[in-house]
C-alpha cells in the first residue's frame, strides 16, 4: 500500500508543482472558448428549453476539460519517464502492477478534477447553473477522469517518442472529445451522425454530466452511466494486462 | 543459506543480437563479486534481468531464493539497483527523491538513514538542490544513495565510479566495502580493472554474452599472468642468446621479460653476467587484472 501511496502522491505533486502549464494553462484555454462560443452562438441556438446556450455549454467544457487532463497527466508523465530513462526508479520497487495502475489513474482524476473545479469556478462568474444531481456530476466527473487516465496509461506505454503520443491525442483523444456534443446536443445533428456518436463513449460521459446539472439529457442517465462504468471496466482490465505482461516497460 | 544471486542458463536475444548466451553464476552471500567485460559484452543486461527490468528468452534468476518473476515482490525487496545510465527526475530535490524512492519500497519515515545515506555519500549541502542542477558526479552519487534506501542486503552497482572524482570514488568504496563488511553483498561492474582488482574477491569475465572466465580474484592473477621483468641495458650492448627469445618489445630501450615465478631472476641476472651484458635499470612488474583481462578476452 505504502508503495501506491507514494506514487500516487509523486504524481499529483509532479503535476501541482508546474501548476502553471498543467492546470492554470488549460483553464485559461477553456474560459476563451467560453467566451468566443457563447458570444458567437448565444443568441442563434437554443438546446434545452430554458436553458441558455451559455449555461448548456458551461458542463460541457467541464467535462473536456477533466478528460483531457486526464489522458495528459498519466500520458505525460510515461512518455517523460520513459525518454529520461527514469522509469527505472517506478521499475526496480516491488510495486505491484495494480499498486502502478492505480497510482496513475487515480492522480489523472485528480488532475482533471481539479482543472474542471477550476474552470467551473471560474464560469460562475458568467452563469447560473442548476446543480439538479450533485452525485451524477461527481460520479461521471470520476469515470470520465478513470477512463481517460487509463487511456493516458496505455498511450504512454505505446508510445516510444513524443511525436507518437501527439498522434494518439490527435487522432483518438481530441475527435472523441470534439465530437461527443461539447457545443451541441446531438438531437441538432442530422440522423446519420445521432447514430455514430452513440458509438462515441465520450459522449455518454458529457450527456450524464450535464444530467447533472439540468435533469435533461438526450439519453437516459442510468445508461451513460453504464456505458461509462463498462468502458473503464474493459480499460481497467486491458492496461492491467498491459503491465502484467510488461509491455514496453520490460524488455 | 540460499545464495544471494543463482542465475541459470539466462538467454536472452535482442532481434538476431545475442545479448546473453546461457550465463550460470552464482554468489553467495557476503561476497564482494566482479562482472568484467568490453563495452557490449552484456553485463549491464545480466544486471537488467536480475532486476526485472529484462526478461530473459530461457533460464531462472533468483535474489536470495526468491525468483525474480513469480516471486518478483519479495526479490525486489532485496535487491538495491544502480543504474549505468544517469537518470534522474528534473521534478525533485535529492532529499525528496531519497523519500520518494523510500517509498516505493514501502518504508513511511526513513529520514535517519537517508541523512546517513547523504553523509556517507557527501551530499548534506546538496540534500535541498533541484536534480537538475547537480554536476554528473553528483548525479551518479544520488542514484547510489536511491538504490541504497531500503538497505538491500545484496547492492548492484552498474558502472558507479563512471564521472566521479577521486575524493568521493575512494569515499564512495569505504562505504560499500563497510557495508560489504556488515554482511552486504556487493556485486559490481566496471572499466577501471585496478578498483575490480582491489576490492572483488571474486571476478567473471563476461565476453559476447558468455562467461569465459570465473574464480576468485587472486586465482586469475596467479593463472593469467606472472611477474615481468623489465630491463634496461647498457647502451651497445646485446642480450645473450639464451633470453632473446624470451624478451618482448624494447619499448625506448626497456626490454620486458615473463617470469613464471620470482625465482627465476637469479638465473636471467647470471646469464646477463655471463654475457657481459650491464644493467641500466631493472624493475620487477607485478601481475595485475588488466593484463590478465587482456589475454582472457583474446584467448576466449
Ligand atoms: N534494449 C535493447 N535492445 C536491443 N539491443 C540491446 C538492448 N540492450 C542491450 N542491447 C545489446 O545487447 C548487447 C549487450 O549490451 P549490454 O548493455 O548488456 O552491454 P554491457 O556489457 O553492459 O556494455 P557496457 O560496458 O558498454 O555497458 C549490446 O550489443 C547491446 O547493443
Ligand atoms: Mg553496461
Amino acid at each position: 500500500m505504502e508503495g501506491f501511496r507514494t506514487l500516487f502522491y509523486k504524481e499529483v505533486l509532479r503535476f501541482w508543482k508546474v501548476g502553471f502549464q498543467t492546470v492554470a494553462a488549460p483553464v485559461l484555454t477553456s474560459l476563451l472558448f467560453l467566451l468566443i462560443f457563447s458570444h458567437v452562438l448565444e443568441r442563434h441556438v437554443q438546446v434545452y428549453e430554458g436553458v441558455s446556450y451559455t449555461s448548456f455549454l458551461v458542463p460541457g467544457l467541464v467535462m473536456m476539460s477533466v478528460l483531457q487532463n486526464a489522458f495528459a497527466n498519466s500520458s505525460s508523465s510515461l512518455i517523460q519517464s520513459k525518454v529520461t530513462g527514469n522509469i527505472v526508479f517506478v521499475l526496480l520497487p516491488p510495486i505491484s502492477y495494480r499498486e502502478f495502475f492505480a497510482a496513475y489513474v487515480l492522480a489523472s482524476i485528480v488532475r482533471g478534477g481539479v482543472v474542471g473545479l477550476g474552470v467551473l469556478g471560474m464560469t460562475l462568474w458568467f452563469v447560473d447553473l442548476d446543480w439538479r444531481g450533485p452525485l451524477w456530476i461527481l460520479g461521471f466527473a470520476v469515470l470520465g477522469g478513470g477512463i481517460m487516465g487509463a487511456l493516458g496509461v496505455i498511450a504512454g506505454i505505446w508510445s516510444d517518442k513524443f511525436d507518437q503520443l501527439a498522434a494518439f491525442q490527435n487522432f483518438i483523444i481530441m475527435p472523441l472529445t470534439f465530437l461527443s456534443g461539447v457545443f451541441y446536443s446531438i438531437h441538432s445533428l442530422p440522423p446519420f451522425w445521432q447514430q455514430v456518436s452513440h458509438f462515441n463513449p465520450v459522449f455518454y460521459l458529457i450527456d450524464g454530466f450535464r444530467y447533472g446539472f439540468f435533469g435533461t439529457s438526450d439519453v437516459p442517465p442510468l445508461t451513460s452511466l453504464a456505458v461509462a462504468a463498462g468502458c473503464l471496466a474493459a480499460l481497467t482490465l486491458f492496461t492491467l494486462w498491459l503491465l502484467r505482461i510488461g509491455y514496453k516497460l520490460r524488455a | 543459506m540460499h545464495p544471494a544471486i543463482r542465475i541459470e542458463g539466462v538467454t536472452k536475444r535482442f532481434g538476431d543480437l545475442l545479448a546473453l548466451g546461457g550465463v550460470d553464476l552464482e554468489v553467495a552471500q557476503g561476497e564482494f563479486f566482479g562482472l568484467l567485460g568490453p563495452n557490449g559484452a552484456g553485463k549491464t543486461t545480466l544486471i537488467s534481468a536480475l532486476a526485472g527490468l529484462v526478461r530473459p528468452d530461457v533460464g531462472r534468476l533468483a535474489v536470495m531464493g526468491h525468483d525474480v518473476v513469480a516471486d518478483y515482490r519479495a526479490a525486489r525487496r532485496l535487491l538495491g539497483v544502480v543504474p549505468q545510465e544517469l537518470v534522474f527526475d528534473p521534478f525533485f530535490s535529492v532529499r525528496e527523491a531519497l523519500r520518494i524512492q523510500s517509498g516505493y519500497f514501502g518504508i513511511r519515515d526513513n529520514e535517519a538513514w537517508i541523512d546517513e545515506i547523504l553523509e556517507n555519500l557527501d551530499l548534506v549541502d546538496k540534500a535541498g538542490t533541484n536534480m537538475r542542477q547537480l554536476s554528473g558526479g553528483m548525479k551518479r552519487r544520488v542514484l547510489v544513495a536511491q538504490a541504497l534506501v531500503h538497505r538491500p542486503p545484496v547492492i548492484v552497482l552498474d558502472e558507479p565510479t563512471a564521472g566521479v572524482d577521486v575524493e568521493l570514488r575512494q569515499a564512495l568504496w569505504a562505504f560499500i566495502r563497510r557495508l560489504n563488511r556488515d554482511g552486504h553483498t556487493i556485486v559490481l561492474t566496471t572499466h577501471y580493472l585496478e578498483e575490480a582488482e582491489s576490492l572483488c574477491g571474486r571476478i567473471a569475465m563476461l565476453k559476447q554474452g558468455r562467461i569465459v572466465a570465473l574464480d576468485t580474484t587472486a586465482n586469475l592473477l596467479r593463472r593469467f599472468s606472472g611477474h615481468t621483468l623489465r630491463l634496461r641495458l647498457a647502451p651497445g650492448t646485446e642480450p645473450p642468446e639464451s633470453l632473446r627469445a624470451r624478451l618482448s618489445g624494447a619499448v625506448g630501450g626497456e626490454q620486458a621479460l615473463a617470469l613464471d615465478n620470482c625465482e627465476q631472476i637469479e638465473s636471467v641476472l647470471a646469464d646477463l653476467r655471463e654475457a657481459g651484458c650491464r644493467l641500466v635499470d631493472i624493475e620487477i612488474g607485478k601481475p595485475d587484472l588488466e593484463e590478465v583481462f587482456v589475454r582472457v578476452m583474446e584467448r576466449g
